[in-house]
């Protein structure tokens, strides 16, 4: 089953083994019906048997013609996806557009050693790409060969060097930038609004039940419901991030996580259109926060149709503050702006959240605080700043104050400088709008200079340092990277 | 255009108030509520001039910039690099004076850069300029 990826012309189909791995997804629903069914008919189980086996007969033969009629292939720079019996559909993802890829391994095709491909694109949810399922080796090659095209270089700046020949494609050695330890997630999963809700619940009913048994009987099945949905919501929360690992590709960064069903996800550095830190209050004596970015491309569609669709994606579930700021760090390329506060004046109109109210700016990311309950810090690269705008209320103009606001692509997420002082204020739309019209202009300038044709058709991947400090250095597009790494542990050297 | 709309409504209602009341409870209850009613309408008018007067724009070498608002004073600064799309609307009121709104999308929902009451050449050419401007600036996401 291992075709060649660069077979022009060649349709390639999915793995065999795929309708098996679909029905995979079945299970979940069939096995609650069947518990559901169960637990109200006693005794009916022949007729669920059946049931479950015509279900499972009719999703193997879907799936076995889904199988027949699905070929993908890439074609110069765009990637074809053909499915569909009675009525065709046909999918072209152009590779520049593509803004992130996952691999996503569900429990049963792990067992069966396939893989499924997500492709995230900029524009609306429906143009998203899914190959399901390749194999295991195929997906990741498929994947390395989807991501070396985007032309944004991002914090991890090639260095232009003369380029020698690099010699054998070698193994991608990684770099871990942050883990989330088994324990750790399931304190942060425990101590939660959520959680709490369910202890509060789970001691009440016990309260009653010794006071009042009836009515505790009573008020366990009304809310039975309640708490099933809680629990199965912490269980997903621990499934989803078990085994969390952030490591540094040289693309971007890779997050590998999942109990039952695995997920790697690959967010490129120059597709990132925000960076939030969240500090929830119940997390706050513990030093753990969380850290979220936004990519463009499929997400929920909000209501109105407005803006672009946003994902929303976990770089780090729960993490010392240490963790975040590594990450961070990485991410902003290693300049933090200083943050300012408003004017004493403000205290007036924000009187409790005025201590927490900060904002600030450099060349390249606007940044700000808010919230004294879940302290959020938002991060957004000047660049893709989509339009700032500046707002004045009418308490705000009694007491000479105005807010500004950066947006970035999606529904709410913006950085504020909240209650500025109005002459800070129209300075800062100012210069705000200069900075990132400098930083759009500075990105579509060509970041590299291209290497000759010889280096340029040289695939991407890791090869023999030809400076000799080091085994193995990162090579794209053309370029010697400044990635280098040592008996498989990676570290930044400039070429 | 507002205000005519505005004043259009503000005779309707005072005619149905004053008419209702009058019949209810009495003429001179009939002529307070009128009265009422017609000041209501003036004041407002007022509001809706001044908003009109407070809501500008202006096209720059790189962005468009939009502001509006009485009580809450808006400022937008759009740059036509991040403009998605451009949307040109005309309701039945606007098209009866001629009239449409012109409306530029960009990636955030948050920024709003609307301009209301256009003349159709006016909303026209801004139109075509966006449009032109927003291909040439083009950054993509």
């Amino acid at each position: 089953m291992r075709a060649d990826l660069d077979r022009e012309g060649g349709w390639q189909r999915l793995h065999p083994l795929s309708p098996l791995a679909r029905i995979g997804r079945l299970v979940p629903i069939v096995v609650l019906s069947l518990v559901l069914s169960l637990a109200h008919a006693h005794g009916g189980g022949a007729g669920e048997v059946v049931y479950l086996i015509v279900v499972a007969v009719a999703s193997a033969i879907f799936g076995f013609v889904n199988w027949l009629v699905t070929r993908w292939k890439i074609e110069g720079e765009t990637l074809r996806i053909e499915t569909g019996l009675i009525r065709r559909d046909s999918k072209q993802l152009p590779l520049a557009r593509i803004q992130a890829v996952d691999v996503v391994r569900p429990l049963l095709a792990r067992v069966l050693g396939v893989s499924e491909l997500r492709i995230r694109l900029a524009g609306s949810g429906s143009s998203d790409g899914r190959l399901a399922y390749l194999s295991e080796a195929h997906a990741l090659e498929l994947r390395a060969r989807l991501l070396t095209k985007p032309g944004d270089a991002g914090p991890v700046a090639a260095g232009a060097m003369a380029p020698g020949v690099p010699g054998t494609l070698l193994a991608a050695p990684e770099h871990i930038m942050a883990e989330v330890p088994s324990g750790r997630l399931v304190g942060s999963v425990l101590i939660s609004g959520l959680s709490l809700v369910l202890v509060a619940i789970a001691v009440t009913l016990l309260v009653l039940a010794v006071t009042a048994p009836k009515a505790a009987a009573a008020a366990g099945a009304f809310l039975a419901i309640y708490i099933f949905s809680f629990a199965s919501g912490l269980w997903r929360r621990l499934s989803t991030y078990f085994h969390f690992v952030a490591v540094e590709a040289p693309e971007g960064i890779r997050i590998r996580r999942g109990l039952l069903q695995t997920v790697s996800e690959t967010i490129p550095f120059g597709r990132i259109q925000a960076v939030r830190q969240i500090e929830p209050l119940l997390w706050r004596p513990l030093g753990w926060c969380r850290l979220e970015v936004d990519i463009a491309g499929a997400g929920r569609k909000n209501q109105r149709g407005e803006g672009s669709t946003v994902a929303r994606k976990s770089l780090l579930p729960v993490g010392t503050d240490q963790d975040a700021w590594h990450l961070i760090d990485r991410l902003t390329g290693g300049t933090l702006p200083n943050v300012t506060r408003p004017p004493a004046r403000a205290r007036t109109k924000a009187p409790l959240s005025y201590h927490f109210l900060a904002a600030g700016y450099d060349g390249a990311h606007a940044v700000s605080v808010t919230g004294r309950l879940r302290k959020v810090t938002t991060w957004i690269p000047l660049e893709k700043s989509q339009s700032i705008r500046r707002v004045q209320g009418p308490v705000q103009r009694r007491l000479g104050l105005a807010t500004v606001h950066v947006d970035a692509a999606g529904k709410e997420t913006r950085v504020e400088f909240r209650d500025r002082a109005v002459e800070e204020a129209d300075q800062l739309v100012e210069v705000l709008s200069d900075l990132s019209r400098e930083a759009r202009r500075h990105r579509a300038a060509p970041p590299v200079e291209r290497a000759p044709d010889v280096g340029a058709a040289i695939p991407s991947g890791w090869y023999p340092d030809p400076s000799g400090r080091h085994q193995q250095r990162y090579w794209r597009e053309g370029v010697w990277t400044e990635h280098v790494s040592d008996n498989g542990a990676t570290a930044i050297d400039a070429p | 255009m507002r205000v005519a709309e505005l004043a259009t409504l503000t005779a309707l209602v005072a005619l149905v108030v004053g008419s209702s009341f009058g019949a209810a409870l009495g003429a001179l209850a009939g002529v307070i509520s009128v009265v009422v009613v017609l000041a209501a309408g003036i004041v407002s008018s007022w509001y809706v001039r001044n908003r009109f007067r407070a809501w500008r724009y202006q096209e720059r070498h790189e962005d468009l910039i939009v502001a509006r608002g009485v009580l809450v004073r808006r400022l937008s600064v759009v740059p036509y690099g991040r403009m998605q799309f451009v949307e040109v609307t005309a309701g039945p009121i606007e098209r009866m004076f001629k009239l449409s709104t012109v409306k530029l999308h960009t990636a955030a929902a948050a920024s709003d850069a609307r301009i209301p009451g256009l003349a159709r050449d006016e909303s026209t050419r801004l139109r075509d300029r966006l449009t032109e401007l927003g291909e040439s600036k083009a950054a993509g996401m």
